[in-house]
């Protein structure tokens, strides 16, 4: 029983991670159509700038107020030079879908190898409230819980602003169908590259809540963009609440899986995928 | 025996139902004019037809064998061959290879490659292609991206052409010429289900006439029955300038 | 462009240049140092891997990632048969257990959009090395294996006789009328299904025939590496090579995946062999991104379209 409420505690805490990062690949894939293999990237970056900002003596949490909006940054101008081209030059969707993934997979090169270059192979970690505390009789260190909190307020926050501002009800209209948005006056290549942008800005962030509690590595995002692309499949293509809810059940999954056969976690997740996609393609949460 | 029948054909996307419980028949040699305003369910039942969806539920026959299930390309070479309301060519081959892949892979009985480009060059000419045989697809006007689509799908050797829409948009001149172009392929013995929303050409060259209308069958007759049909009436008022003409 | 014609005359008149360089290529071992043979070998082995990788991607636009699984298993062909049976047949293994991987999963994935199967062939990679990996811990109890010993001049020809049998391959699908269905479907699916072409059995058959050569080249280069383990033999790298050589080269014409692999095999020579690896890594995704965004046909594609104005457009360009 014990064991039971330690994966699942365990499993929820790490979901809300995975929650986050999801639905920035939801935005990026969902409605920019940009199967983004290099999100992982930008939360490798988010960790790295988090780790460079607490040396200096930054507190780790205040980070995410610089890290977001950098990223936000990067993304979106990201998008304006590069997918925006591809997707103009694109003779239907589904050459754009393509071409934007080996895209993406250039830069995936391109920002790993920098990180490389910069921060070398070797994992860094550093330590910051990790004190254990119990849980129900489950132990846990403070960091673990003060990050998956901040990360669901996050999640929580954007999907608020999703659903009550203007830009946000742009993005679902270009979500439900972009030729139709062009036509009621959303400027597509804007919104999509908001979208995009916001995508990096949720991986970045939620890289820097993972550096808080686990180590770093340059080679880590890869595993993150798996995930993502596990939840966003399992929740459903463009479904924000369905990769919300889909972060928190790849989370107790994996680790339950990772509990029995660590060596066999990341095979898991491609064998739901593969059930997913043969089974239900639409995701939980699909309509 | 009727040549293509369907049986309480019906198709839901999610809670809609784009066509229901549609009975319908086409004769031999027959050309059978499907209308309805738009949304009505006219170019679903065509991909019910051609294997694009499968019906559910509802038994479509050919020749009396049941046909709903099987997969497009069986379809094609059972002798039953379409074109798009929204063109779908192969439009980086040259036109005549386009017409090619109709005659090598659609009769049941594949040709050989000379034979092939034989019946090719002779169906461009037919439908008036012959001088561009040889340039990309995609560089062709619209209007004879239409007719390329006839040529690839009489390239199959069918024994019913389904037709969407080949008329949209063509001004005077060209809708008398297609208008032939129809007839004379029906000449060649074969049968015809022409969507349509040009009623000119509806009235002028069809035998019988399917009225669709949300996905309902609300008439099926001759042109002059379908004319009067009360419920056809109401159904068009709001496009009855065009009804008229 | 005249599908399902061959032209057996011309065809063996036309590739004369090719040809010289490939007899140039064949003797390297005769005039050449250790370092050219290796060299060339290399060479060798990304040119059979992008052809093959352009037969079923480069006509169809479904992007497989899978290169490197059947690569893979190829290796691991060689490590387990090696020992007991002819090199031959070990290398027929590799290319038969490829073709077996790639029909089934090309029998599951081939129904799902593009975008899909290129995840699914990339997460198959993956999957491979993390269930063999499991595999050769938790039941085998080892890590990795042997493979036995090749001399050099025999992995390159072995190789060379690959690559010769993937590029009349490669030349004979894409003049018949399989090349002919091949490229209808590329252009667009849904139509040649309704043109009579079962698009489905086409597409499988076409990305099974594809990693027949991944496989063999694997079973050949898995003794130049003598001792083997999941991580080596299923490095996604080999996925990505092939087709930004492939696209980088150009896949209108036969000879560019050709083109790609020499460029990139050269380079990555060039820049991996001193201390500047993450570099390659760096120029090798910044040349994928502009490639992409600015040269769509590759380099032949290039090459073709300036001939073309220099010769004042008279003959209708052939697909792109
Ligand atoms: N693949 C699809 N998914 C969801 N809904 C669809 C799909 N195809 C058609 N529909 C819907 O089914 C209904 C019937 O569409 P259909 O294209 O058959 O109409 P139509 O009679 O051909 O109209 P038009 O004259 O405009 O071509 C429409 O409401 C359409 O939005
Ligand atoms: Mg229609």
């Amino acid at each position: 029983m014990e064991q039971f409420l330690n994966i699942f505690l365990g499993g929820l805490l790490i979901g809300g991670i995975y929650s986050l990062v999801s639905m920035g690949l939801s935005l990026q894939y969902g409605v920019a159509k940009v199967l983004n293999i290099a999100h992982g990237e930008f939360l490798m970056i988010g960790a790295f700038a988090t780790y460079w900002l607490q040396e200096s003596g930054v507190d780790p949490l205040l980070t995410v107020v610089i890290v977001g909006p950098v990223m936000f940054l990067v993304g979106f101008l990201l998008y304006r030079t590069v997918f925006t081209s591809i997707r103009l030059r694109s003779a239907h969707p589904g050459i754009y879908e393509s071409n934007s993934l080996l895209a993406a997979f250039g830069i995936y090169f391109i920002v790993q190898n920098i990180g490389i270059l910069i921060w070398g192979t070797t994992p860094h970690s550093y330590t910051y409230l990790n004190t254990s505390i119990s849980v129900a009789g489950a132990l846990f260190t403070q960091n673990r819980i003060v990050a998956a909190a901040f990360a669901v307020v996050i999640g929580i926050a954007f999907y608020l602003f999703l659903t009550n501002t203007r830009t946000g009800k742009a993005i679902r209209a270009a979500a439900q169908d972009p030729s139709t948005a062009g036509l009621m006056g959303v400027n597509i290549d804007f919104v999509l590259a908001l979208c995009f942008g916001f995508g990096a800005a949720m991986a970045g962030v939620a890289g820097s809540l993972i550096s808080i509690c686990y180590s770093l590595s340059t080679s880590m995002g890869l595993g993150y963009t798996v995930i993502a692309i596990v939840v966003v499949t399992l929740g459903g293509l463009g479904s924000i609440p369905g990769s919300f809810i889909g972060g928190f059940v790849l989370g107790i999954i994996g680790s339950a899986v990772s509990y029995w056969q660590p060596g066999l976690t990341v095979a898991s997740y491609y064998v739901i995928f593969i059930i997913l996609l043969l089974v239900r393609p639409k995701g939980i949460m699909g309509k | 025996m009727h040549l293509l029948e369907g049986e309480k054909v019906t198709k839901y996307f999610g809670g809609l139902a784009a066509v229901s419980e549609v009975d319908f028949y086409v004769d031999e040699g027959e050309i059978l004019g499907l209308i309805g305003p738009n949304g009505a369910g006219k170019t679903t039942l065509f991909n019910l037809i051609s294997a694009a969806l499968e019906p559910k539920p509802g038994v479509i026959k050919f020749r009396d064998e049941q046909i709903n299930g099987l997969r497009p390309y069986k379809i094609c070479r059972l002798g039953i061959a379409r074109t798009f309301q929204t063109v779908k060519i192969f439009g980086n081959l040259p036109v005549i290879e386009n017409v090619r892949v109709g005659s090598l892979f659609g009769p049941l009985k594949g040709l050989s490659t000379a034979e092939a480009t034989k019946v090719a060059l002779e169906l461009l000419e037919f439908v008036g292609l012959s001088k561009v045989a040889y340039t990309p697809a995609r560089d062709m006007t619209l209007v004879n991206q239409k007719r390329l689509e006839v040529a690839r799908a009489l390239a199959t050797k069918p024994t019913l052409l389904l037709l969407d829409e080949l008329m949209a948009g063509l001004n005077q001149t060209e809708l008398l010429d297609t208008m032939e172009l129809v007839k004379q392929i029906q000449k060649k013995g074969i049968t015809i289900i022409m969507i349509e929303h040009v009623m000119k050409a509806i009235m002028g060259i069809c035998d019988r006439i399917i009225v669709l209308h949300h996905g309902k069958k609300i008439a099926d007759g001759t042109p002059e029955e379908v004319a009067n049909s009360k419920k056809v009436i109401e159904v068009y008022l709001g496009e009855a300038s065009d009804a008229g003409s | 462009m005249n599908f399902s014609s061959i032209n057996w005359k011309r065809a063996a008149m036309q590739p004369g240049i090719p040809v010289l360089l490939l007899i140039l290529v064949a003797l390297a071992p005769l005039y050449g140092s250790g370092y050219i043979v290796t060299l060339f070998t290399y060479f060798i082995l990304y040119m059979v891997l992008s052809v093959s990788w352009t037969i079923f991607s480069g006509s169809t636009g479904y992007i497989s990632l899978a290169s490197a699984a059947f690569y893979g298993v190829g290796i691991y062909a060689a490590a387990m048969f090696g020992e007991r049976m002819p090199f031959i047949f070990v290398i027929l293994i590799g290319g038969i257990a490829s073709f077996i991987l790639a029909f089934i999963v090309g029998a599951i994935t081939l129904r799902l959009r593009g975008i899909y199967f290129a995840m699914f062939t990339f997460g198959l990679v993956v999957l491979m090395k993390e269930v063999i990996h499991y595999w050769e811990i938790t039941i085998e109890g080892t890590r990795g294996h042997f493979v036995i010993y090749q001399s050099n001049e025999t992995i390159f020809y072995y190789l060379l006789g690959i690559f010769i049998v993937t590029m009349i391959v490669a030349y004979i699908i894409r003049k018949s009328r399989y090349g002919l269905a091949l490229a209808s479907i590329g252009e667009n699916e849904e139509a040649a299904g309704h043109t009579g072409i079962n698009v489905t059995m086409v597409k499988v058959i076409t990305f099974a025939i594809s990693a027949v050569f991944m496989g063999a080249a694997g079973a050949v280069m898995a003794t130049k590496f003598t001792y083997i383990d999941p991580g080596v033999a299923f490095n996604p790298m080999m996925s990505f090579s092939p087709a930004l050589m492939a696209i980088f080269g150009g896949m209108g014409s036969i000879y560019g995946p050709v083109v790609g692999a020499v460029f990139f095999s050269y380079l990555q020579e060039w820049l991996m062999t001193g201390s500047l690896k993450n570099y390659y890594m760096l120029i090798f995704g910044a040349i994928l991104v502009l490639t992409i965004i600015y040269l769509p046909s590759g380099i032949t594609g290039l090459i073709q379209n300036l001939w073309r104005r220099i010769r004042g457009a008279r003959s209708a360009p052939t697909r792109g």
